[in-house]
């Protein structure tokens, strides 16, 4: 009896928050799958049952073999960004996370320099476009320097409106996203779990990959899925950084809004959707968040 | 005791609800007051302008509620946006201000109503452009694509159908209009440029861009393609499916070797490319070649031999209107052709609907600078009065008849639409 009433209160005190959920974000989410099976002209969608936006996505895809098609094209070039991103941020961000947990001992510097990170915020996606070029461009500074030294003679083009500007922008933008779930697990660490490996004979780097790393998982997990996510859907930073030259998942729904082909989109949006969830759930795979948090 | 509390409570709320509303109608009515002495109707005429930022200045909302007592507020979306949102909320906006291209989705949608051109006062002075598809000297022009005499007119009040001869019926009360060609940078090109086809040229390899809106986009590709002899089109604005592939697969060779350094997609980011020289050709607007120039950079907009891709947009209103906010309309519709604001437009290198009325508050040599293709006498102020040019100049591409004359084509929609938005897609994964 207790049990059962134990249980109903639980459920009453998640209920505002699944409500929420369901509302913004269960029942659109329905309407976008039952829409991406719509059928559409020009001007109105049809609620009519069709696979078009399905079949139109993966047009040529068996025809152009060995080629490519542009659904799979496109996948693999935003995989392939996704994956450099999430390597970079990663990397870095367990640096910084790494640095702010163990080598600043006061609490007030740990919040000043965590607020630091966020600086890339600050700036907005106009900013940011005009910025990059007078840094990046063909006259930008980075050439002008590199020409000065007399490194180069030919300014360098693939500085910008390239794979490099955008996985540059991506980590310059994402890596606070992975700096404070880790600096969070980092922090909990008991600092006796470490002094007692460093007793124990263990080197700093034993420390680090047998101790620190499996213990700080669950934030890695939590900032690569953060990352991951955004960057998936990441449109905007790709295509002003990729000179809109660069096709991204994200893109071609945008392409289908704008033609009011909304079946299309939300078959597309379905579709990285699906991929999106494989990643994450292939990552929640590899460490339990609930057990470990 | 928690009964009493609760309509102790209730009352309260009431006593502060009427509280808040006493002090907004305080503040309508104060606002009333201290605005123009017309504005004592029980309503304030207020009509919601949809529209992009093209047209939408503050001077011209300005000058509209001193001359008429209607106050504009400004919707600004972009093309597509604007589109998007007459289809999907009809009832977010009274006037609209599109592009005659997008009528092709508008129209069907039912969302618009056309304006009756017996209440538009200046109605038949509007340039034969739009009406005839012709100049005012009679000369024929391209036709191409969704040219705004082929829709310009319902058959009726509530019909879906373009009819091909004149009703009363009139789907956009044109505005504005502009022929568009590509810009380049003279001062590193340094050799003339005559034709679309340079956009191809490998001598600008890295250095070349076009704009990232596929059915515009795919128009100024379709200019290159013809300038360059691979295909004769029978109509640019309306492609078949074989087409649509030769035009994509000529673009996307360009693409793999290099050609472009970017596709831009708003005016801010095709004024940067061009001002910093990381293009030096690409397709382009007109104001934003102005802006790049206001800085102090050599920038042209070229006139080339294949001709112009033409676009043009004008006023209707949201089929939710009714009752005065459409007489509103019409009047301030009818203000808009009266002239003040056609110079404004003139003067920005637009051109205004209604020639004469425009002419008459433009100075002489304004007239003469932008729509004669005579060197200036003085120098050339914008609206808001930076100086654009100085005396002498004279404008790219020359006169009115000599620019609208070279129309080639219009924006559209085309057929194909979806084909075509599929394959573009392709274009910008290769």
């Amino acid at each position: 009896m207790t049990e059962e009433r134990k249980s109903f209160i639980a459920w009453l005190q998640a209920a505002p928050m699944m409500l929420i959920f369901v509302l913004f974000f269960l029942l659109p989410l329905v309407f976008v799958i039952i829409v991406s099976a719509w059928d559409y002209n020009e001007y109105e969608m049809i609620p009519a049952f069709s696979l078009r936006g399905y079949s139109d996505t993966f047009e040529g895809c068996i025809a152009d073999l060995p080629d490519l098609c542009t659904i799979l094209k496109t996948y693999l070039k935003t995989l392939k960004l996704c994956l450099l991103t999430w390597s970079l941020t990663l990397l870095i961000g367990f640096t910084v996370a790494y640095f702010l947990a163990f080598h600043v001992r006061s609490k007030t510097w740990q919040i000043v320099l965590t607020l630091l990170c966020t600086i890339p915020f600050w700036t907005s996606n106009v900013i940011r476009m005009i910025a990059w070029i007078p840094l990046l461009g063909r006259n930008g500074l980075v050439n002008r320097g590199l020409e000065g030294a007399g490194l180069i003679k030919q300014p360098l083009e693939w500085l910008l409106f390239s794979e490099f500007s955008v996985v540059l922008a991506l980590v310059h933008l994402f890596t606070f996203f992975m700096v404070v779930p880790i600096f969070n697990s980092m922090i909990r660490i008991d600092k006796r779990l470490i002094e007692a490996a460093y007793d124990a004979g263990a080197t700093g780097f034993q420390t680090l990959v047998n101790v620190i790393i499996p213990l700080a998982k669950p934030g890695i997990v939590i900032g690569s899925i953060f990352v991951v996510t955004i960057v998936m859907g990441d449109f905007v930073t790709i295509g002003v950084m990729g000179g809109q030259q660069i096709a991204s998942a994200g893109k071609i729904i945008e392409a289908r809004l704008n033609a009011l082909q909304f079946p299309a989109a939300a078959a597309n949006a379905v579709i990285l959707l699906g991929i999106t969830i494989l990643i994450i759930s292939s990552l929640t795979r590899i460490v339990d968040i609930r057990k470990e948090l | 005791m928690t009964d009493r509390l609760k309509t102790n409570k209730s009352i309260n709320r009431r006593v502060l609800l009427k509280g808040a509303a006493g002090a907004a109608g305080l503040a309508v009515g104060s606002g009333a007051i201290t605005g123009f002495p017309y504005v004592q109707s029980a309503e304030p005429k207020v009509l919601r302008y949809l529209g992009t930022a093209v047209n939408e200045g503050d001077d011209i909302s300005k000058k509209c509620l001193e001359d008429t007592g209607i106050k504009i507020e400004y919707i600004t979306a972009t093309t597509d946006d604007v589109t998007k949102r007459v289809i999907t909320q009809p009832n977010s906006f009274d006037v609209l201000d599109t592009e005659y291209f997008s009528l092709k989705k508008l129209v069907p949608s039912g969302n618009i109503f056309a304006l009756d051109s017996k209440k538009i006062k200046e109605f038949d002075n509007i340039t034969p452009v739009f009406t005839k598809g012709q100049l005012p000297n009679g000369k024929k022009i391209g036709a191409q694509g969704t040219a705004p005499w082929k829709v310009l007119y319902l058959e009726g009040e509530n019909s879906k159908k373009f009819s091909a001869t004149p009703t009363e019926f009139v789907t956009l009360i044109p505005t504005v209009y502009n022929a568009d060609t590509l810009g380049i940078r003279p001062d590193l090109i340094k050799r003339p440029i005559a034709s679309w086809s340079e956009l191809l040229n490998p001598e600008f390899k890295g250095k070349a861009a076009i704009l990232n809106i596929p059915s515009i986009g795919i128009m100024d590709a379709a200019m290159v393609v013809e300038a360059t002899g691979q295909h004769k089109y029978e109509d640019k604005g309306n492609m078949t499916r074989a087409e649509i592939d030769l035009t994509m697969k000529i673009m996307t060779e360009a693409k793999k070797a290099g050609q472009f350094r970017a596709f831009w997609k708003d005016f801010n980011e095709s004024v940067n490319l061009m001002a910093s020289g990381e293009t030096v050709i690409q397709s382009m607007w007109s104001p934003a070649v102005t802006k790049v120039r206001s800085m102090g950079i050599a920038c042209t907009f070229q006139p080339l031999k294949e001709g112009y891709r033409s676009w043009a947009s004008g006023f209707c209103v949201s089929k939710a209107v009714s009752g005065p906010k459409l007489d509103w309309a019409y009047e301030f519709v009818n203000w808009y052709l009266s002239g003040w604001a056609g110079a404004y437009l003139n003067r920005q290198g637009y051109y205004s609907a209604v020639l004469s009325t425009a002419k008459a508050n433009m100075s002489p040599d304004e007239w003469g600078y932008w729509m004669e293709g005579k060197p200036a006498v003085g120098d050339i102020k914008a609206p808001d009065g930076t100086t654009l040019e100085k005396a002498g100049a004279v404008r790219d591409g020359g006169s009115y008849d000599d620019r609208m004359g070279a129309v080639a084509c219009w924006n559209a929609v085309m057929d194909e639409n979806d084909y075509m938005v599929r394959k573009w897609n392709e274009f910008i994964a290769a």
